[in-house]
């Protein structure tokens, strides 16, 4: 097992974007369990607010929340010191824009939150050229329905167009902290930066074997994001295609809803193990290591449930050999 | 209950509800009735999510029977001021709308009719604030006839003065006409007041509505306050209790549930519709607004993955015991340790689910007990269900 053993990754992750745009709600709801309406009221961050999230052991989020206020933006591209500090060792940018800034507007050359864009982008790439950067067009829930996509189209047109040496390799998704579209983001952001993917798909790929499974998702504990998931046929032929931020959003929703009811304000809103049986289908999600849960969907059955639930105790045996997944990373916590 | 939109007389715009829970993806809404999970054929069926399109046709093709049923559905107005927030509530309890969708919405100019399916059909009509139903010229019959109960929304966060005068004018009026209309206030919008003094407005309100009552000749109104919001759970809690007071067979109910919750060693136990996550009964011990809560956020998860995963395989069915034992069963769920506690689903038939706590964080031990004694309740409550 020795070859999966590999040291911590630390990735360093820019979030920038205008002041008010949304980035601090963001990181609350996806890390600190915030649910949207207790950000309404969240202050203006002041200069850069830096975090370490553990994403499951063997990956270091280390996140800059960088204050959007004009004053901030003007040391972070103009003061040199700031801006090598700023821009150097960056695995990845998230750049938020608020659909609804007047500033945004696509037809104009000179709307100030495109150009303050591709300064930024222009720093990344000097100091950082190997980063990957993803621009969020934000608070979408704003635009009326019929609007969303053509909206988004036009705003993710333009900024990669003012993207520089990213133009090709930027990625733009539709944001709000009012749904799942929030999850489905931050989903594929993370998932571009776990080490390991291979293996774990190995490892679940074999216990959908074993356990006739439909399919296997992975999610990490505290942000119930999707890290990865596995298939048998039938699982493929699923129709809703979204489900994976669905989930996200559904279980993350009931954590916070579990905290309501027992008044405790810590980050740790944790449930044991969710079993549902019906005519279609049965499913468990359960912890899988100490920083992941697993939900296992199967045929109906009473045998095949219990059968799963004995084959899950073995997987679990064989993640925390795994390096990212091993109980040193809780010790450390 | 699934909820449809009928077009009133004077045929009112009618809005394609987002009846998906959580759902903003067009596809989703239109799932087809094989998403649904389905037990012991068309009986018993917990229904996901009711497709716009689906229940509207099925309105349509039976158009005759249901207005003749309509005549015994018990009926609910929402009546209060212009943009008190009448139809915020409808669209959220009844529409699953997302709270902060509502500001979207636009003044209701016709009376806006929704019927509620679910073990008993009601009826909840969204009055314009702009009419004056007092108006001599009003066929007031249309619409207070065989009303069971009316909900007057009243905005916590405006100068309430207006809305309160209104409010007395309204019931001391429909009294004399209808003595069977029961009054419930929703003080709202609680969420938007401070919260040094909201219990103070809340009070206030109280105590001038009854005085004014009072000094109306009205000695012992029917009326019942509820603080509420559509952005927490109080909007659920209060319009339960207002349906609640429709349902003749409720002391039934609760005494069942009572008695599970006995015998389970549950701390509370619910009986939920399970699509508009009203409770139309629970055991009768007290209870946090919290548990209810969560209670209500469980099912949305149940539900919710229901959809995701109750899609139609196309396994073939092929005629073993087995096959029908499963096709047979209740859907049923638990949870497990939820911070010492632990959740219960059971679905009771098409539209109701029992949901229980419990203070045991390890539930699988008591599962065979819990399902044994919920069972047998199952069978009673369908038994008194039939006859209501
Ligand atoms: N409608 C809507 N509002 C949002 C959304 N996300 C955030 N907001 C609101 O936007 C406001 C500002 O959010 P913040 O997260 O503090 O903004 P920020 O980007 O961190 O701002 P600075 O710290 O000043 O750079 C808050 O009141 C949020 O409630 C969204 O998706 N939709
Ligand atoms: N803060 C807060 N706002 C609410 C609440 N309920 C409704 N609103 C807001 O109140 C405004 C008016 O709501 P409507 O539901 O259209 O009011 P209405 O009573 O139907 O008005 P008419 O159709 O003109 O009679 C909307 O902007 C809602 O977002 C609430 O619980 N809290
Ligand atoms: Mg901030
Ligand atoms: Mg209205």
């Amino acid at each position: 097992m020795d070859k999966f053993k590999q040291k911590t990754e630390k990735k360093k992750v820019l979030l920038m974007g205008r002041s008010g745009a949304g980035k601090s709600s963001m990181r609350s709801i996806i890390f600190s369990n915030y649910v949207a309406k207790d950000v309404r009221r969240l202050p203006t961050t002041i200069g850069v607010e830096s975090s370490t999230f553990k994403f499951l052991g063997n990956l270091m989020l280390n996140i800059w929340d960088c204050g959007g206020q004009g004053a901030y933006v003007e040391s972070y591209l103009h003061d040199s010191a700031e801006r090598t500090k700023v821009f150097s060792g960056v695995g990845v940018l998230i750049y938020v824009f608020d659909v609804e800034s007047r500033e945004f507007d696509t037809e104009d050359r000179n709307a100030r939150d495109l150009v303050t864009y591709s300064a930024i982008v222009k720093a990344l790439a000097e100091n950082s050229p190997q980063a990957r950067v993803f621009a969020l067009v934000h608070k979408m829930d704003l635009v009326q329905t019929d609007f969303r996509e053509q909206v988004l189209k036009d705003k993710s047109s333009a900024i990669r167009q003012r993207s520089g040496t990213f133009q090709r390799t930027i990625r733009t998704y539709g944001t709000s902290i009012w749904d799942q579209t929030l999850y489905k983001a931050w989903g594929m952001i993370v998932h571009s930066l776990i080490p390991n993917l291979d293996v774990i798909e190995g490892i679940l790929s074999d216990l959908v074997g074993i356990t006739e499974a439909e399919e296997i998702i992975l999610f990490e504990r505290t942000t119930f994001l999707t890290v990865t998931s596995v298939k048998s046929e039938i699982g493929e032929r699923n129709p809703y295609e979204d489900r994976f931020e669905r989930l996200s959003n559904i279980i993350k929703t009931f954590k916070s809803s579990i905290s309501t009811f027992t008044g405790s304000s810590t980050s740790s809103h944790q449930f044991g193990e969710l079993y549902i049986k019906t005519t279609r289908f049965n499913l468990i999600v359960a912890m899988l290591t100490t920083n992941t849960y697993a939900l296992i969907v199967l045929p109906p059955g009473e045998v095949e449930l219990q059968c799963t639930r004995l084959n899950l105790f073995i997987a679990r045996d064989q993640f925390v050999q795994l390096a990212g997944f091993s109980d040193e990373s809780r010790k450390s916590q | 209950m699934s909820s449809e939109s009928e077009e009133s007389q004077s045929g009112v715009e009618v809005r394609k509800a987002p009846s998906t829970l959580r759902s903003d993806n067009p596809s989703v809404a239109n799932s087809a009735l094989g998403n649904y999970m389905t037990i012991e054929s068309d009986e018993n069926l917990l229904v996901a999510s009711a497709s716009s399109e689906a229940s509207s046709t099925a309105s349509q093709s039976n158009g005759i029977i249901h207005t003749e049923h309509s005549e015994h559905k018990p009926r609910l107005l929402l009546m209060g001021l212009k943009r008190s927030g009448k139809s915020s509530i409808s669209n959220v309890v009844f529409h699953k709308m997302a709270p902060h969708e509502t500001l979207f919405l636009e003044a209701t100019t016709q009376i806006k009719k929704d019927s509620m399916r679910s073990f008993m059909d009601f009826q909840v009509w969204d009055l314009p604030g702009q009419i004056d139903y007092l108006d001599q010229s009003f066929d007031a019959d249309s619409i207070f006839g065989g009303v069971g109960a009316m909900i007057w929304v009243l905005d916590a966060q405006d100068n309430y003065m207006e809305a309160i005068v209104r409010l007395t004018e309204t019931i001391v009026h429909l009294q004399q006409s209808f003595p069977e209309i029961k009054y419930s206030v929703f003080i709202h919008k609680t969420d938007s007041l401070a919260e040094d003094y909201r219990e103070d407005i809340i009070r206030d309100i109280t105590q001038r509505v009854s005085d004014d009552l009072f000094d109306a000749g009205l000695e012992n109104p029917p009326v019942s306050f509820y603080p509420t919001s559509i952005y927490d759970y109080g909007i659920f809690e209060a319009f339960s209790k207002v349906i609640q007071s429709l349902i003749p067979q409720l002391p039934v109910f609760e005494a069942l549930l009572n008695t599970i919750t006995a015998s389970c060693r549950f701390e509370k136990v619910y009986l939920f519709d399970v699509l508009s996550k009203i409770y139309i009964a629970s055991d009768t011990s007290a209870a946090e607004l919290a548990t209810y809560g969560l209670c209500s956020d469980y099912i949305d998860v149940i539900v919710d993955l229901s959809e995701v995963y109750g899609w139609e395989r196309g396994r073939k069915d092929d005629g073993s015991k087995r096959a029908k034992d499963i096709s047979k069963q209740s859907a049923e769920s638990f949870i497990s340790n939820v911070k010492g506690y632990s959740l219960y689903l059971r679905e009771i038939n098409t539209y109701l689910a029992l949901v229980g706590i419990s203070k045991e964080a390890r539930f699988e031990p008591e599962k065979a007990l819990v399902d044994y004694n919920v069972q047998a309740l199952q069978k009673t409550l369908k038994k008194v269900l039939r006859r209501g």
